[in-house]
């Protein structure tokens, strides 16, 4: 079959000395930086990301890919250990979890998570590898108006599977595409809001808005209650889960990676959906649902290996039509952009080692965490002491570096204070940045994509409803806004979301 | 008598239209162009009518929805975050790495009631400071100024840019 020729190829391109020791880096500095509290994935990624731009871009898509599951993992140690999630998929790991961890048995804790999780990593590659091909084929039949109204659907699942106001992530889609469209226009080569300043005329690095956003803005929400965060930990021992530990798990885990599977497959699913998810039908069917929240080993495989599988899963939009799943995918998307790959279909047919070695690479990447992650334990454990007040400036010193490193323009650094700024006041009034990063990626696309399908059709908009795939996708993009818009289900997404 | 119920809604909302009516403004000479030839104003202004449709309905829901209070804004820390960000804009090219790095950890430092300064912050900023002329400037090769322009007559200490 092909796609034993095909992991083969990813194989051998991602197991070269090269792109194995940086697949090693990655999981290892995603890993260091996942567990310092408040760094979740897009944090950690944004920051690292300057320093993949020399490499060929096989090397640095599977070095930060591996940066990605190395913080996801990082995270869900700092959950466990000191009750601190990261990131909002690993905060019901920490029920569980932390509960574990208090009875002593922080380590049986930590190694289900890592082996939950790297078995949802192998069922993943697996299903990608089976699944991406045929789908980009789909995509490449995709027409201009397919291609908008996919993102229109995109954009509004992301909202629909996030939690939080629906106006004010619509809001922030919508500003996210306006701030996209600054810089030159394609078509008539005109300005666009860019106060006639060269600097602006490429337009606003998404790194920049990234690290301002994710990274300045962050601080100083945390620096405002810094008081509750500093942290004391147990020692770690006992890490190899009993006979009956095992077998509590095996089951979860399952679940938990179908259920994963299925859910990152959405825009806008990814890993914190699933892992609330998995929680909730775990605590349904578990024999054991008295034991929840109090510890019980089934609350911890369930959502970590949801989250794992959501987490690759979220791979598939990506790759095969260029769409990002969440704000991790849409700083992938910017990677590739950077290394002169433009995301798509057709990725597969004009360079199949970049993409068979990334996903190669996603299994090599979970196999080390395991490796690489249990026996280092108790360094992480150290890493998680580090008083913040050590740490933010570091944060920051590494966030101005790598923003002065794009183009060696100040003008970059100053931008990302603005963008810091910026994130901070929409954070205040509970405004996500993750949808405005989402358009903002997708703006200039969507722009392009409309002005090509409304040439096509002459001007007529019904286009959009004449095509069927497109008209599909605009439907089940109406059905999902009109879903979250009904009081009943509001209010079971409440409900899903209370546990934070 | 009618009054603000959610907070956050209102703020969010005026923001809104005020970025709206900002991009809206600013675009006022771009072509809309038709549909079939979409001009650069088409896509930008449609959308600022649409952000500004959204602030709207956030501000009138806030008079009827009920919310949650902003709460304190944390003036004094996102003024040194800000400014730690500004000086190390300012200071890279003109007074280099050596400078610009610790201006950034020590302003932004401030911001934190639990900073300390001692012996050993002073080892963690100087051990930071090296760590990264090292592995930025040195390893991954960041065109980085270690010595900026300000000592560019200094031929002695400054390396060539």
């Amino acid at each position: 079959m092909d796609i034993f020729a095909n992991l083969l190829l990813g194989l051998q391109t991602s197991m070269t000395p090269v792109n194995l020791l940086y697949a090693l880096i990655g999981c290892f500095l995603g890993t260091a930086i996942g567990v310092l509290p408040g760094l979740g994935p897009a944090a950690t990624i944004a920051m690292l990301l300057p320093a993949t731009f020399a490499m060929p871009p096989v090397t640095a898509l599977i070095m930060l890919a591996g940066i990605f599951y190395g913080a996801q993992y990082g995270g869900s140690t700092t959950a466990i250990l000191v009750n601190l999630p990261g990131e909002t998929s690993s905060v019901v790991t920490a029920l569980d979890g932390h509960q574990m961890a208090r009875q002593g048995k922080a380590g049986r804790a930590l190694a289900t998570a890592a082996l939950a999780s790297f078995f949802a990593g192998t069922v993943c590659t697996l299903l990608i590898a089976l699944f991406a091909p045929p789908l980009a084929e789909v995509a490449l039949k995709f027409g201009p108006a397919e291609y908008f109204s996919l993102m229109v659907l995109g954009l509004i699942a992301s909202i629909v599977l996030a939690h939080g106001s629906i106006l004010h992530a619509l809001g922030m889609i919508v500003l996210g595409l306006l701030l996209g469209l600054i810089g030159t226009d394609v078509n008539s080569g005109l300005q666009r809001y860019t106060f006639d300043l060269p600097e602006l005329s490429d337009g606003i690095g998404f790194v920049i808005v990234a690290m301002g956003m994710f990274g300045i803005g962050e601080i100083v929400a945390n620096l405002q209650q810094e008081a509750s965060r500093d942290v004391s930990i147990n020692e770690v021992k006992g890490l190899w889960p009993t006979k009956q530990d095992f077998r509590r798990m095996v089951a979860p885990t399952l679940r938990g990676t179908a259920l994963g599977s299925i859910l990152g497959i959405l825009p806008g699913g990814g890993a914190a959906l699933a892992s609330f998810g998995a929680y909730a039908l775990e605590k349904k069917v578990s024999r054991n649902r008295h034991e929840f929240g109090k510890g019980a080993i089934e609350g911890v495989a369930a959502p970590e290996s949801a989250n794992n599988a959501g987490a690759q899963m979220s791979f598939i939009p990506m790759l095969t039509l260029g769409i990002p799943a969440n704000p991790v995918m849409a700083l992938m998307i910017g990677a590739m952009i950077i290394q002169g790959i433009q995301p798509g279909p057709s990725v597969m047919t004009e360079q199949p080692a970049l993409f068979w070695g990334l996903i190669a690479s996603m299994w090599i990447g979970n196999l080390m965490l395991l490796v690489l992650n249990l026996p280092l334990i108790g360094m992480w454990v150290k890493m998680i002491t580090i008083p913040y007040r050590y740490l933010f400036p570091m944060i920051i010193v590494f966030c101005a570096i790598g923003v002065f490193s794009l183009n060696n323009a100040h003008f970059d650094v100053y931008l990302m204070a603005l963008f810091g700024v910026i994130g901070y006041v929409f954070k205040k009034l509970d405004c996500e940045p993750a949808p405005l990063l989402l358009g903002f990626i997708l703006g200039p696309m969507m722009e392009e994509f409309l002005r090509r399908a409304l040439l096509l059709s002459k001007g007529d908009p019904l286009v959009l409803l004449t095509r069927p795939i497109s008209a599909g996708m605009l439907a089940l993009a109406l059905i999902l806004l009109a879903l979250v818009l009904l009081p009943s289900f509001s209010v079971t997404r409440e409900e899903a979301f209370q546990e934070e | 008598m009618i009054r603000v119920r959610a907070e956050k809604d209102f703020w969010a909302g005026l923001l809104y239209v005020l970025l709206a009516a900002a991009f809206l403004w600013l675009g006022r000479d771009l072509k809309m162009g038709a549909a079939s030839r979409m001009g650069p104003g088409y896509f930008p202004l449609t959308l600022s009518w649409i952000l500004g449709a959204f602030g709207v309905i956030s501000i009138v829901r806030s008079f009827v929805a009920q919310g949650s209070p902003v709460g304190r804004i944390a003036w004094k820390q996102l003024g040194l975050i800000t400014a730690a960000v500004m000086a190390f804009g300012f200071l890279i090219d003109t007074a280099g790495l050596v400078f610009a790095l610790p201006a950034l950890v020590i302003i932004s430092a401030l911001a934190s009631q639990q900073s300390v300064y001692d012996f050993k912050s002073l080892l963690v900023l100087v051990g930071l400071t090296v760590f990264c002329i090292l592995v930025f400037v040195k390893g991954l090769g960041v065109p980085m100024p270690i010595l900026g322009s300000w000592f560019e007559h200094a031929a002695v200490i400054a390396p060539q840019r």
